[in-house]
């Protein structure tokens, strides 16, 4: 069974190697405050991933999450500053506008047998225009509950912290481990990813399914947007541009395959976690540009990606196959 | 399947998405169509947005047969990036403007050449496969531009981008031009058909004698080839290169020009001609919510309400109770997702 798990395992060991290749170099990387804020940089990526993985799972692709993190942070400061609302009604508005908007592209790649590249790059283009027609501004967030939730934050010696941003990470990564492994809802996904007849054939929901996890994706790209709010403190439409790209490149550097069907939640959050890695590197180094990043990113992609078709091509080889049906 | 562009009767919503907007933009701005000629060149808002409207015009081209083959290129407008900081810093470094347009459209070529191999030789998901070059490309650019807005003032190049043809916009020409001979090459040749082929069905194409790779690798090249003049037009019209802004998001507008134009993401049959009349209609509905006062931002959701339209018209479930004049391919109900090339690489060409 071991081989199941090594896209995971090389992901984790990309991970551990890379960090401590960077401890090695910079003695202050290996620090609690380190390992704390690269968490709370990378909290609101790590919720969309987690959504994204579902979705790529199921044999879709959510183009939409970085507009609807866009609009939330929109929706939620003309809540608050320009409404009057109190943060945690403007919260729950936020949540069911977005979980809404995720269902209904669901409902119409289901009902309509759509491609969901193309339905989700509409919601795109609605999610970011609906932003804009709040607002075109950046609307600073100056409730006294937005400062009290800012430093919140589980601390630890040595200047370490787990802020809200981050715990609320750490909690749906573990919340959509149980759920992908240990629940009825989970087990249907891997089934309608692996393929769509056979799941039919074996009873599955596919509507029910694909609306779910779209609305779900729509929700923690909401819940993301949240954080996204919370962590720079205002609202703004044209925040959060190409971040289905980056939850993308995480899923696919986590060991998800993008055909659907097969791969780990938790492979998402360590595929963030890599990326975050980079980012942290560069900052510590100073003399490298920051498009290096793009470049290592996209180098590691391609790698990654080759060795789930090395893999592949190894296991269909042999013939029993975990993988693709 | 048929070739391309049968009856007029099949394309009518496609021509008739452009008219309609264009009637729109006239009621609403009588002078739309009005055209004059100042300086020895054309002006008037019909020039606009054919000149406007050429940067996804031509990346639509190039796009158009990668979605025919069942794929989708993501790293257009990383390309085009790359194509513009590759011109404007060689032309600032001295160098003349033929070995400059060499070295972009190489650049382009160089591009396609990795995205086709991706998918044609080591079999990665289309998605995927241009995904690495649209996060990495536009690095690359930043690379190439040492992370500054490059700025030229060599008129050679700039006329790309603002002069003019026999009074007509050089962007505009090089599109109508990439536009022929793009036709010529897929429609006098079999090239057409083969690339129709690979869209419908990769393995029986290749079991037919079709040498899939070839194909595919040579509409990702030609992709690519479309995505570098695109970035030189736009960057020889604002005269120098932005790495991080040139072309950005315009791999979307591109896919939403080929699909309004009637080419479906399941691949198969393909019309140039269509899509490039998809990336004007774009770009009159653009203009016209510019000349009509409304505010831009209403633009996008413009867009993505005539998206939708359009998806609904070619959806398999609304087609079964609206039904059309004239032969249409024969589809499965249900469309297969997920896994278009499943079975096992050894199966293959």
């Amino acid at each position: 069974m071991i081989h199941r798990f090594l896209p995971l395992l090389v992901t984790t060991a990309v991970l551990v190697v890379g960090f401590l290749l960077c401890a090695a170099q910079f003695p202050n990387f290996a620090s609690l405050r380190v390992v704390g804020n690269l968490l709370t940089d990378n909290a609101f990526l790590g919720i969309t991933a987690v959504g994204m993985t579902f979705v790529i799972l199921s044999g879709g692709i959510d183009l939409s999450v970085g507009a609807v993190i866009g609009f939330t942070t929109v929706l939620l400061a003309v809540l608050i500053e320009q409404g009057g609302w109190h943060p945690l009604s403007a919260f729950a508005v936020a949540l069911a506008v977005a979980g809404g908007f995720g269902a209904a592209m669901g409902a119409v790649i289901h009902v309509f047998q759509m491609p969901p590249f193309i339905v989700t790059l509409a919601g795109m283009f609605v999610a970011r225009g609906l932003g804009f027609v709040l607002s075109t501004d950046s609307i600073p967030i100056n409730h006294p509950l937005y400062a009290e939730l800012g430093d919140l934050a589980l601390r630890f010696d040595g200047g370490g912290k787990l802020t809200l941003p981050a715990l609320l990470m750490l909690g749906v990564v573990a919340a959509a481990v149980v759920c992908a492994h240990w629940t009825r809802f989970g087990a249907n996904l891997y089934a309608l990813g692996g393929n769509r007849q056979s799941a039919e054939l074996m009873g599955v929901p596919v509507g029910r399914t694909t609306v779910a996890v779209y609305a779900l994706s729509g929700l923690l790209a909401g819940l993301a947007g949240i954080v996204f709010s919370l962590y720079t403190g205002a609202g703004y439409s044209l925040a959060a541009t190409g971040v289905e790209l980056d939850t993308i490149t995480a899923v696919v550097i986590g060991g998800t395959q993008l055909t659907g069907g097969y791969g780990y939640v938790i492979g998402t959050f360590i595929g963030v976690l890599i990326q975050g890695l980079i980012q942290t590197y560069i900052t510590f180094d100073g003399s490298l540009s920051s498009w290096w990043t793009k470049i290592a990113i996209g180098v590691l992609l391609f790698v990654f990606i080759l060795l789930q078709k090395g893999l592949l091509a190894v296991w269909t080889g042999r013939g029993g196959t975990p993988a693709e049906a | 399947m048929t070739r391309s562009a049968p009856g007029p009767s099949r394309n009518l919503p496609q021509y008739g998405a452009l008219a309609a907007v264009l009637l729109a933009n006239w009621l609403l701005f009588p002078d739309f169509f009005s055209i004059r000629l100042q300086d020895g060149r054309l002006f008037g808002s019909l020039i606009d947005v054919l000149n406007r409207g050429a940067p996804v015009a031509l990346l639509a081209i190039g796009m158009t047969m990668v979605i025919a083959t069942r794929g989708v290129d993501l790293s257009v407008g990383a390309v085009m990036a790359i194509s513009g900081a590759v011109a404007a810093t060689l032309t600032q470094a001295g160098w003349g403007l033929a070995p400059v347009l060499a070295a972009a459209l190489g650049a382009g070529l160089l591009c396609g050449l990795w995205n086709g191999l991706l998918v044609a030789v080591l079999r990665i998901q289309p998605i995927v496969a241009t995904l690495i070059l649209m996060v990495a490309g536009r690095g690359i650019a930043q690379l190439v531009t040492e992370g500054q807005i490059v700025t030229f003032t060599s008129p050679g190049l700039a006329f790309i981008g603002s002069g003019s043809f026999l009074t007509v916009p050089m962007p505009v020409v090089i599109t109508a031009v990439l536009l022929g001979v793009t036709a010529l090459l897929v429609r006098t040749t079999a090239l057409g058909l083969m690339i129709e082929a690979v869209g419908v069905n990769r393995l029986s194409s290749a079991g037919a004698g079709v040498n899939t790779p070839v194909v595919l690798v040579a509409v990702y090249v030609w992709c690519g080839l479309c995505a570098a003049v695109a970035g030189l037009v736009v960057a020889a019209d604002i005269r120098g290169a932005d790495a991080n802004n040139a072309g950005l998001w315009l791999e979307l507008d591109a896919i939403l020009a080929v699909v309004v134009g009637g080419t479906s993401l399941l691949g198969g049959r393909f019309g140039l001609l269509l899509s490039v009349v998809g990336a004007l209609t774009i770009q009159a509905m653009n203009t016209g919510i510019l000349l009509s006062g409304f505010k831009p931002e209403f633009n996008l959701i413009v867009k993505a309400g005539v998206l939708m339209v359009v998806l609904l018209l070619q959806s398999p479930t609304l087609t079964l109770f609206l039904p059309r004049p004239g032969p249409r391919p024969v589809r499965p109900p249900t469309p297969p997702r997920g896994k278009p090339e499943s079975p096992s690489p050894s199966a293959g060409a």
